[in-house]
């Protein structure tokens, strides 16, 4: 393996990594705490929400928000990771 | 000025701007045309893909459906902003490297087939006349409850409308159009649900107000509400009533067809780079999420509201709305016990669910129903549920500007989300049908003239729908995004993340999920609808949710016929490479 494609090979390994653990996180405050945990969760209260419902109705909508621009960030590093590994090797 | 002359003055107005934009941005090539000539501003793409994203039924419907459903209606929430984030994470920046013009142009090449291609073509029109014919409904309704002219002249307004700037402008006109209004229809939903929430709670903003207390009363809104239903009946507001398996499967298919909407994708096609195109996903996810929020503290507010002004009030003091939308047809009150009040209870007032109007008055002067009461339950009123928010101005008595202002948002829901669809149908047309498949030689003037004329037809098409509705419209909805997500989002996805699917896989999955899928619902939905129960379903699954299941299933054959059939051939594997870099 030369060295662009070992670069590309890790550029490609540490994006699903990151798609990984943030879809992870996309699943609990949906499926997770919205769905599947939803009545559990009602018992404590949230600003005077239940907090399973608030889950299901608010909070899993503002987290959505929040991943996207995570990953809109950590993208942008690692473009210029990969910008300035590969500009090296010339 | 009366509502009614004010809602002429703000949809006029609003008119008058869609039209001035249009004009000033013209389209004159096939790639200003299709994809706004890559140009648009992330915050603008951003704008323009929440207004192509909201249609009548977010603005008009979804509180409604909401507000009847509970904790139950937390499927649309999730599921219609969830997707987003599938958009952003695993499709719009592979998409816009591989920089193509259509969702069929990158299944067509990634599966070196022009069979994939057309199966793509084939999901991609049936998903969007769906969509489309239900939009032209929505400015229907509008123009005939506000501006009182005929339904049918009101769709024929809306598809003159859509016609002229959707032909002369391309994606470039409707993009800048839908910026202008989202911004229309985001204020307009704002602007009474402030108001309500400083009414009900003193607090101004709705997202926190629903779960504030209600005013003169120590109790907090919701177990207010859900207090107020146990007693008459209900399941209380927090609690739901649908099985966890159906809540998870909805969500899923919901989240699914989403990313694979092709109206939608095709809006990360016009941003200049990869960058871009995810910004773009995240500023729309905001834009979006603000009505998201809303939408929930909407509904309860309704909710409570409607119980507070009607229950046990007599029908001669009834709140004048109520009589207003009586006469319209969506809503009907029956008088079971004879006391002249109207009562809410759990359960349908009367048999069949939807008024058939006498046309004579009754004792009250309320407008009598052939239908026969059911016993069983005290229920005596209909409600559609798609007046919630246009009423809710009303029932709150707020000024009759709001009023006006939520009908022009409301056009601009629905004229914004219908420019985009009509745009991917005949982009379809003109591109993946005539010039990649059976007309490889069409110029690009010509080319162009074809996606004009196929616009034409699409309109009249969907006017048509809009006009003589067929029976099914609300229930296809269910296809378009159980449809997407078993054939088009799978496809795509699998396409960038693996690099051993090939043709035969591809096409196959896509087929296995558009037959599965659509066999499902038209099983349940159009031939047993008697047998359309959780006792009957498939794992307890709905036909709403079904799409999810078609997706596993397309899945699961694309590896397995992939895995017996011939690789892909190395230029593919090298234009996988290609997208997957920065």
């Amino acid at each position: 393996m030369n060295k662009s494609e070992e670069n590309r090979h890790q550029y490609w390994s540490s994006n699903l990594k990151l798609v990984f653990s943030l879809l992870l996180i996309w699943f609990s405050v949906s499926f997770g705490f919205g769905i599947l945990l939803v009545d559990y969760l009602d018992q404590f209260t949230f600003f005077g929400f239940k907090l399973g419902f608030w889950f299901a109705q608010q909070g899993s909508i503002y987290i959505f928000v929040i991943l996207i621009f995570v990953y809109i960030h950590r993208m942008k590093k690692l473009d210029e990771k990969f910008k300035n590994l590969s500009t090296e090797d010339d | 000025m009366s509502v009614q002359n004010l809602t002429y003055l703000f949809v006029g107005i609003t008119f008058a701007l869609y039209i001035t934009i249009a004009i000033r941005s013209r389209a004159g090539s096939t790639s200003e045309f299709y994809i706004a000539g890559k140009g648009v501003h992330p915050i603008a793409n951003g704008m323009a893909t929440a207004a192509d994203w909201m249609s009548a039924a977010s603005f008009i419907s979804m509180a409604g459906i909401i507000s009847f459903m509970g904790r139950d209606g937390s499927v649309y929430l999730m599921g219609w902003t969830g997707g987003y984030v599938l958009l952003a994470l695993l499709l719009a920046p592979y998409l816009r490297k591989f920089g193509q013009f259509t969702v069929p142009d990158f299944i067509g090449t990634r599966y070196y087939s022009s069979v994939a291609r057309l199966v793509a073509v084939i999901c991609l029109i049936v998903v969007s006349f769906t969509y489309v014919s239900g939009q032209m409904r929505g400015v229907g309704i509008v123009f005939s409850r506000f501006l009182e002219v005929d339904i049918n002249t009101g769709v024929m307004i809306g598809m003159g409308i859509v016609f002229f700037y959707a032909v002369l402008g391309g994606m470039k006109g409707i993009t800048y159009t839908q910026v202008a209004q989202y911004c229309v229809l985001i204020f307009a939903y704002l602007v009474p649900a402030v108001f309500i929430s400083i009414l009900i709670t003193g607090n101004p903003i709705p997202q926190f107000g629903f779960g504030d207390q209600v005013i003169d009363d120590p109790q907090y809104l919701l177990s207010k509400l859900d207090g107020v239903m146990t007693q008459l009946g209900f399941e209380p507001y927090t609690s739901g009533i649908k099985s966890t398996i159906d809540v998870f499967c909805i969500t899923a298919a919901l989240m699914l067809g989403t990313a694979g909407l092709p109206h939608v994708i095709v809006r990360f096609f016009t941003v200049p780079d990869v960058a871009a195109a995810r910004k773009s996903a995240g500023y729309a996810l905001i834009f979006i999420a603000i009505l998201y929020t809303t939408a929930p503290a909407v509904a309860s507010f309704a909710r409570l509201n409607l119980f507070e002004s009607t229950h046990n009030v007599s029908y001669e003091n009834a709140p004048k709305w109520f009589k207003n939308w009586e006469d319209i047809g969506l809503i009907a009150w029956k008088d079971k016990n004879n006391d002249g009040k109207i009562q809410h209870a759990n359960g349908n007032a009367f048999d069949p669910v939807k008024p058939k109007f006498n046309e004579t008055k009754g004792v009250y002067g309320e407008r009598l129903i052939a239908n026969t009461a059911s016993t069983g339950n005290n229920n005596e009123v209909y409600i559609d549920r798609d007046i919630i928010v246009l009423a809710n101005p009303e029932i709150a008595q707020l000024p009759p500007w709001v009023i006006a202002l939520v009908a022009a948002g409301a056009l601009a829901a629905a004229l914004s989300t219908a420019a985009g669809l009509l745009l991917v149908i005949s982009t379809a047309v003109s591109h993946d049908l005539l010039k990649k498949t059976f007309a490889k030689n069409l110029t690009e003037k010509k080319e162009l003239l074809f996606a004009r004329l196929s616009i034409l037809v699409a309109v009249i098409i969907a006017g048509l729908f809009g006009i003589y509705p067929p029976a099914f419209v609300a229930q296809v909805v269910a296809f378009a995004f159980g449809l997407a997500a078993a054939t088009l989002f799978p496809a795509i996805c699998m396409g960038i993340f693996s690099k051993k699917i090939n043709k035969q896989g591809a096409i196959a999955g896509m087929l296995i999920g558009l037959l599965f899928t659509l066999s499902y619902i038209i099983y349940f939905k159009f031939l047993f609808p008697e047998m359309n129960s959780s006792e009957y379903w498939f794992l307890g699954i709905s036909p709403e949710g079904i799409g999810f299941i078609g997706m596993l299933l397309n899945l699961f054959t694309s590896f397995l016929i992939s895995s017996v059939t011939p690789p892909p051939p190395n230029n593919i594997i090298r234009i996988i490479n290609e997208i997957r870099e920065p």
